[in-house]
């Protein structure tokens, strides 16, 4: 900075002043002092968080990866292993269950909150009656607690559909959808939607005021269709937001676990465990050593699908 | 232009209601209330009425035995201030250490120790909670941190990243001539951050704030692994500690639901320009 500045401070007041040769130089000196030391200020600023994020993240990380190598149940002795542990992961049904199914629930729930959110982004940002106060009450979900919301729905599954469905005699309705072990992820799917479509669609209302009108003034010359300006004009202005959309997205779902908790809790039997709750088993069901290697796969894979991401989202940095 | 083109995109056209678009937005708009809505009627429901397997029914007559009997069941009062305190507390101290450490960071980027700081805590974005969360039992535990405050610690440190991230995107945008003029005025650093920068940084704080708020709120992982006693417990926390104590009584557990809700809802009615710009900042730019 100080590099840029000197030279116009300089030539501007130069000739005039004693103060402008003062100036550069104790720029001059600054340049020279931040190249040898930090005022110890900076430091004060600066370590507190390091120091507790070494402490609740860091630590526990490495405690993790280290015990996961190990045969230790969480307290007393142990011994290590080697890769018993990993070997043993990648032939569990049950752990790859829990794989198969957040994955499976994570691609579904990102693909139903884009398309629903992009669709009512459109929808809000068109010549509609009442657009604020839609707006209010289609972000309202973001704010409402995950594991509360899933208990509603859960009464809502499990008591009042059921009954209804019986009133109507429509016999597919009568049993709940939660007690299901083919269906009862559609309601997770369902629920984890109704919470993430607002996130999603305040960022495609950002992206979608930023189009300017007159690209779809001259479509409109062109003899384009409503749809067809949908899919070749807005998609493709929009679609670095898709981007940021399924990116967050995607994390997001992939540690699955209020939301579940409130609804099947992992059940009917265990179809609906998600990876998150196989490692948090490892708490109470003394194979914490193996649920640690569970965490450290699970922490490679999300570092690789972070790296995809980051790879895919390079070239889209001009949003 | 034809008149068959004309009546096709007339709906888009300037002053023209899209009705249509009005209607479908409305119907959506219901899905969102009605599990709300469901919440608050029931709530309000006699034990009679709340049983009968119709959720969508008025409430007649209007009863607070849920509320009553459901502010004692689960302590509302100790499980709010719960609540309320690991709000606060991560609100408050992830946006003072992430401003701070931003601070630090942007001002002194050309020395090593800082530009690596700012990597090693972007770091925590890749990390999801349950991969670190069973050491960290361990941890908050031997360190007499299993109650509310280790969540904070903990809660703040997950946002700090993120929170890093929308600090020095801002700070790297204000010109150093403005600090430089208080610089020359005889302010210390620690002033220029106070007087100067802090304030700057408001719209950014609010976006964190937002996040971190929405988080330490809403959530029920963390607390629920991290917290022992359940005494301690947060408002998320309770209704799943109660679920099997509620049994059939839907009248106590929807009122105990409306009220662990109902202070989020409330505050984002009030902030919510607020709140859709900081979500949509935080999420663009991070």
């Amino acid at each position: 900075m100080s590099i840029i500045t000197s030279p116009t401070t300089s030539g501007q007041g130069g000739p005039k002043h004693g103060g402008p040769k003062q100036a550069t130089r104790k720029q001059g000196r600054q340049r020279q002092g931040s190249r040898r030391r930090v005022e110890p200020i900076f430091y004060l600023f600066l370590v507190p968080s390091l120091v507790l994020f070494t402490l609740a993240i860091t630590i526990p990380g490495i405690v993790g990866i280290f015990f996961s190598f190990t045969d230790s149940i969480g307290i007393g002795d142990w011994e290590f292993v080697g890769l018993t542990n990993y070997i043993a992961i990648f032939t569990d049904p049950a752990i790859l269950q829990s794989y198969l199914f957040t994955f499976g629930f994570s691609i579904v729930t990102v693909i139903a909150v884009n398309v629903v959110a992009f669709l009512l982004a459109v929808g809000l940002t068109s010549r509609i009656r009442m657009k604020s106060a839609l707006r209010t009450i289609f972000v309202i979900p973001m704010v409402v607690s995950g594991i509360i919301i899933a208990y509603v729905f859960n009464f809502l599954f499990s008591n009042s559909l059921p009954s209804l469905g019986a009133a109507a005699g429509i016999p597919w309705l009568e049993s709940s959808l939660l007690a299901n072990p083919d269906f009862a992820w559609v309601a997770i799917v369902l629920v984890t939607a109704w919470q993430a479509v607002p996130g999603a669609l305040l960022i495609y209302i950002a992206g979608l005021v930023a189009v300017p009108g007159d690209v779809y003034e001259a479509a409109e010359i062109d003899g384009a269709s409503k749809f067809q300006q949908l899919l070749k004009i807005t998609l493709p202005l929009v679609s670095g937001y898709v981007v940021i959309n399924i990116i967050l997205g995607f994390k997001g779902f992939l540690n699955a676990y209020d939301i579940i908790v409130g609804l099947t809790n992992g059940g009917p039997g265990t179809s609906t465990r998600s990876i998150a709750m196989t490692v948090i088993s490892g708490f109470n069901g003394g194979d914490y050593a193996y649920q640690m290697a569970n965490a450290t796969i699970f922490f490679v894979v999300a570092i690789v699908i972070s790296l995809v991401q980051l790879s895919l989202t390079r070239g889209r940095n001009a949003l | 232009m034809t008149i068959g083109s004309m009546t096709n995109n007339s709906s888009s056209k300037v002053e023209r209601v899209n009705w249509s678009a009005t209607t479908v937005l409305v119907l959506c708009a219901v899905t969102v209330l009605l599990p709300l809505y469901v919440t608050v009627s029931m709530a309000f429901k006699t034990q009679g009425q709340a049983v009968d397997g119709n959720a969508f029914s008025f409430p007649a007559p209007f009863s607070l035995d849920g509320f009553v009997q459901a502010w004692t069941l689960t302590n509302f009062p100790v499980g709010a201030a719960m609540s309320l305190l690991v709000t606060a507390g991560t609100v408050v101290a992830t946006i003072i250490l992430a401003a701070f450490a931003s601070y630090a960071i942007v001002r002194n980027w050309e020395r090593r120790l800082f530009r690596y700081s700012f990597f090693y805590l972007l770091g925590a974005m890749f990390i999801p909670f349950p991969v670190v969360a069973l050491p960290q039992i361990q941890l908050t535990g031997r360190l007499g941190l299993d109650n509310p405050f280790g969540v904070i610690l903990l809660a703040t440190m997950f946002q700090l990243s993120f929170s890093v991230l929308l600090f020095t995107a801002f700070l790297r945008s204000i010109p150093m001539e403005l600090e430089e003029s208080a610089r020359i005025d005889g302010a210390t650093t620690w002033q220029t951050f106070w007087k100067l920068i802090f304030p700057l940084l408001a719209p950014m704080s609010a976006t964190v704030g937002i996040f971190a708020f929405l988080y330490a709120w809403n959530d029920f992982m963390m607390p629920s692994l991290i917290i022992s006693d359940p005494a301690l417990q947060t408002l998320p926390v309770r209704q799943n500690l109660f679920q099997t104590q509620f049994s059939n009584n839907y009248h106590v557990s929807f009122a105990s639901y409306l009220m662990a809700m109902a202070p989020a809802i409330i505050a984002y009615l009030f902030t919510q320009r607020w709140v859709m710009a900081g979500v949509t900042q935080g999420a663009v730019k991070g």
